[in-house]
């Protein structure tokens, strides 16, 4: 493999990784309070859909980012009343919305597009265009870091960069704020967040919200960015992967980068190499396809250590003594 | 009481009920600034729900709260923590995975960012430590402190707050002896440097060794508060249950038969590789009780599963002479219970009991395939429940009731009718009493001496030292997973068991 090819492989890993990351940073921040979210995958088809339509009326990509945020923070909000206000049972509501969603999109989709359910063809300032880094063109020619600079680092959507940006973001808002401090403990021990005079409702509410959010943009990120325009369950299951990732993560926003990573990396080589030759035998581009989701069993059973989620997560919290 | 100063907290006739339950009936109430105030009842006395009101979990439904002088408006913890109250519940309220320093600035960050506040409970930390001998170690993380260590920090988040009345709940409960004096030590400091200590126990002992004046409560009502220096443990338990108790099991001496059980180099290795059981040897005769003293965590609890078939070992057991299968086909709960060992678990909810089945149904687990036939007769069934409730004085003897409904103390007297009705060669006890009120206590310990008296043999395990003492004929000490020695009650005291029970050898404690 040369050196154009290997890193046309990782440019796509990253463009790949991207709404895995930003789905497992929401699952993070939602998980760490102590509510368990496998809506993820919901949110972000409903946000895909909300923000290719928007963006394709009104010509705006922004104003489409932002109704895919708003339809996914009212999914997440949906999540926070059922199993926090109303203590239900957080895997039943993420289900739930998983099918809300799926079924919504396509509904709405039709009666408003009417294209077999899909959204029309994004262009223009419709999608999410590339940016390219200053220097991109003049740096080519640098052996080695020319192109790693021109091909791999510059040249992604604004989305891709702020997903990145997430990471530290997170990491220091969990590990350096008052917010961060009182979150984690809530994912912990609920009960001594209640003693130290301080919401467990609120603190929840907040995070759940901030899942939303970053669903709303890993969701418009495939739709207007990776993608142009909304097809019927685009997602993908890339909801359930990022929440492999998250268990694989430990909970942990750098470790969630290098999962995500992992993950974008196997479905880029999936989609580069439709059957690959070792010798006599053809390994099939089903099996390649496959690949990401055959390690996501392998994770959610536990094949790689132990991963101990936040103690008090899943359960709704009911003061007693 | 004639120049009273203005008293740390007044209570003028607080109620509180739970549906049809009153569970503090007008309570009025005096605590005196630097002092320590007791406050002792039998479990469900309402003396906790009379706590929580005062830290703001409950909202009292009439009556008035002073501090100092002051009327009081609690309507939740912070509001509490603003009027100086600092509590030490029962359970601790810790984040396990978090430091020393990160728990005690939980909810009292001065600031949206942690370094500025972490460094400021840091240097705070080092002053109360050298002011009330409270030294933890800051940067350790909770889970691999031990409970006394966590009780520390429970005090220590309390005094960051700038609490200057501090309630402890059950607060020995989890300690051992000398982790108990050692907290003693620090109340009376705390009391010396002008705080106000209200300590809320079901202990007599802990109420006359430490306490100034002491309040008694009973069915929800506070029945009287005396200077503790003019009463007697006898008078306060006749206070708390309204007629005497015994406070010491009556009981004859032991006439020790063949021998029951004998246990040969035991050992267990639990889920992480870890050796709990290092080679354990005892044995016990028919018609007597062993009992095992030890701090929670030392391999009682490994030894009562391996014995009653919860858990595999490596070792030999014998019951009457006869090998015990250890890992094999053989070694679950149900062979056991064929073989003639009855086991009344150390936690009843989680092992002894379905919490959300009937009493009866409970009554019969784990013996429930010894009817003929696919179907159970039920109402044969409800009948001898009924039965067994009556003789074990279940209250409310209603056997349709699912097992939650019933108070602690009922619900540890559900499981031992259904182990000790079985005639068992062996009964293996953990923790018979506890969260069990007095009355019940003594009833439980009459159950497990009568059956002694019947001839069979008991292993005893308690967390609590003067149950142990009191009830056993033999007392092995355990420590890390090994036997440090064997005592006989009347030929020893709770000094040299306490001193067993933190792995001091014979040797040492010979010498020192």
């Amino acid at each position: 493999m040369d050196l154009i090819t290997l890193l046309q492989v990782l440019d796509s890993t990253v463009r790949l990784a991207t709404p895995l990351l930003l789905a497992c940073l929401a699952g993070l921040f939602s998980e760490r309070a102590g509510i368990f979210d496998i809506g993820l995958e919901g949110k972000m088809l409903m946000a895909a859909f909300f923000s290719a339509a928007v963006a394709f009326v009104s010509g705006s990509v922004w104003l489409g980012l932002l109704a895919g945020i708003g339809s996914s923070l009212v999914l997440s909000l949906l999540h926070g009343v059922a199993s926090i206000t109303f203590r239900g049972n957080q895997l039943i509501s993420g289900v739930a919305i998983n099918f809300l969603a799926a079924g919504l999109t396509v509904l709405i989709a039709q009666s408003w597009f009417k294209e077999g359910g899909r959204t029309p063809s994004l262009i223009g300032a419709g999608r999410f265009n590339s940016l390219e880094l200053p220097f991109a063109e003049t740096l080519q020619g640098v052996p080695l870091l020319g192109p790693i600079y021109a091909e791999l680092i510059s040249g992604h959507t604004i989305l891709v960069y702020l997903a990145l940006l997430c990471v530290p973001a997170s990491w220091w808002l969990l590990y350096r704020t008052r917010f961060g401090l009182r979150l984690r403990a809530v994912g912990e021990n609920p009960a001594a967040v209640d003693a130290a005079g301080v919401s467990v409702i609120g603190l929840r509410f907040a995070a759940v919200a901030i899942c939303g959010v970053l669903c709303g943009i890993a969701g418009a990120y495939l739709a207007t960015a990776l993608q142009a325009g909304f097809v019927k369950d685009m997602t993908a299951g890339r909801g359930f992967i990022a929440l492999a990732a998250l268990i694989f993560a430990k909970w942990r926003p750098w470790h969630a980068l290098w999962a995500t990573l992992l993950f974008g990396f196997l479905q880029a080589v999936a989609l580069r190499y439709q059957s690959i030759e070792l010798g006599q035998i053809t390994i099939p581009v089903q099996l390649m396809d496959v690949l990401p989701y055959i390690l996501t069993v392998i994770i959610l059973a536990g094949f790689v250590g132990k991963a101990v989620p936040p103690k008090a997560g899943g359960e709704a919290y009911v003061k007693e003594r | 009481m004639t120049d009273t100063p203005i008293p740390a907290i007044e209570l003028r006739r607080v109620s509180k009920a739970f549906g049809s339950v009153k569970a503090n009936k007008e309570i009025s109430l005096k605590v005196q600034p630097g002092t320590i105030h007791g406050i002792i009842g039998e479990n469900g006395a309402g003396k906790s729900t009379l706590m929580s009101i005062l830290y703001g979990f409950y909202k009292a439904d009439e009556g008035e709260i002073y501090i100092r002088g002051q009327r009081a408006k609690i309507s939740d913890s912070q509001a509490a923590i603003a009027a100086g109250i600092g509590m030490v519940f029962q359970h601790f309220k810790l984040v396990e995975p978090f430091t020393v320093l990160e728990n005690v600035i939980l909810g009292a960050e001065d600031d949206s960012l942690l370094r500025p506040s972490l460094a400021k409970a840091r240097k705070e930390l080092s002053h109360l430590a050298a002011e009330y001998e409270l030294y933890v170690d800051p940067d350790a993380a909770i889970a691999d402190l031990g409970v006394g260590m966590q009780q520390r920090v429970e005090i220590l988040k309390a005094l960051y707050r700038r609490a200057d009345i501090l309630i402890l709940d059950e607060p020995t409960g989890v300690l051992t002896p000398a982790e108990a004096d050692q907290l003693f030590r620090i109340l009376h400091r705390l009391r010396d440097e002008g705080k106000t200590i209200i300590l809320i126990t079901h202990k007599l002992r802990e109420i006359m060794d430490i306490t100034d004046t002491v309040s008694v409560m009973r069915q929800g009502e506070m029945t009287a508060t005396v200077k503790t220096t003019e009463t007697s443990p006898a008078h306060l338990a006749e206070l708390m249950v309204g007629r005497k108790v015994l406070l010491r099991v009556e009981k004859a001496p032991a006439q020790p038969g063949d021998v029951v059980l004998e246990v040969k180099d035991l050992r267990v290795t639990d889920d992480q590789g870890v050796l709990r059981l290092k080679g354990i040897d005892l044995s016990v005769r028919a018609g007597e009780i062993l009992g095992i003293a030890g701090v929670a965590g030392n391999g009682q609890s490994e030894l009562l599963e391996v014995l009653g078939g919860m858990h595999p070992a490596q070792g030999q057991v014998r019951l009457n002479g006869q090998e015990i299968d250890l890992t094999g086909r053989f070694s679950d709960g149900q062979s056991r219970r064929k073989r003639g060992i009855s086991h009344v678990p150390e936690d009843r909810q989680r092992a002894g009991l379905i919490m959300d089945f009937t009493a009866w149904e409970n009554t019969i687990f784990g013996y429930h395939r010894e009817g003929a036939g696919l179907f159970t007769d039920n109402r044969a069934l409800q009948a001898e429940a009924d039965a067994k409730m009556q003789r074990y004085d279940v209250r409310p003897p209603d056997a349709t009731l699912a097992a939650k409904n019933f108070s602690g103390g009922n619900q540890q007297k559900i499981v031992l009718a259904r182990e000790i009705e079985r005639n068992p060669d062996l009964l293996l006890v953990g923790q018979p009493t506890r969260g069990v009120d007095i009355g019940a206590i003594e009833f439980i310990h009459q159950q497990i001496v009568a059956l002694r008296d019947a001839g069979k043999a008991i292993l005893l395990v308690s967390v609590e030292l003067e149950e142990i003492v009191s009830l056993s004929d033999r007392i092995a000490v355990m420590f890390d997973g090994q036997i440090m020695g064997e005592r006989v009650p009347t030929d020893t005291n709770e000094t040299e068991l306490g001193l067993l029970m933190a792995g001091v050898t014979e040797k040492v404690a010979a010498h020192g």
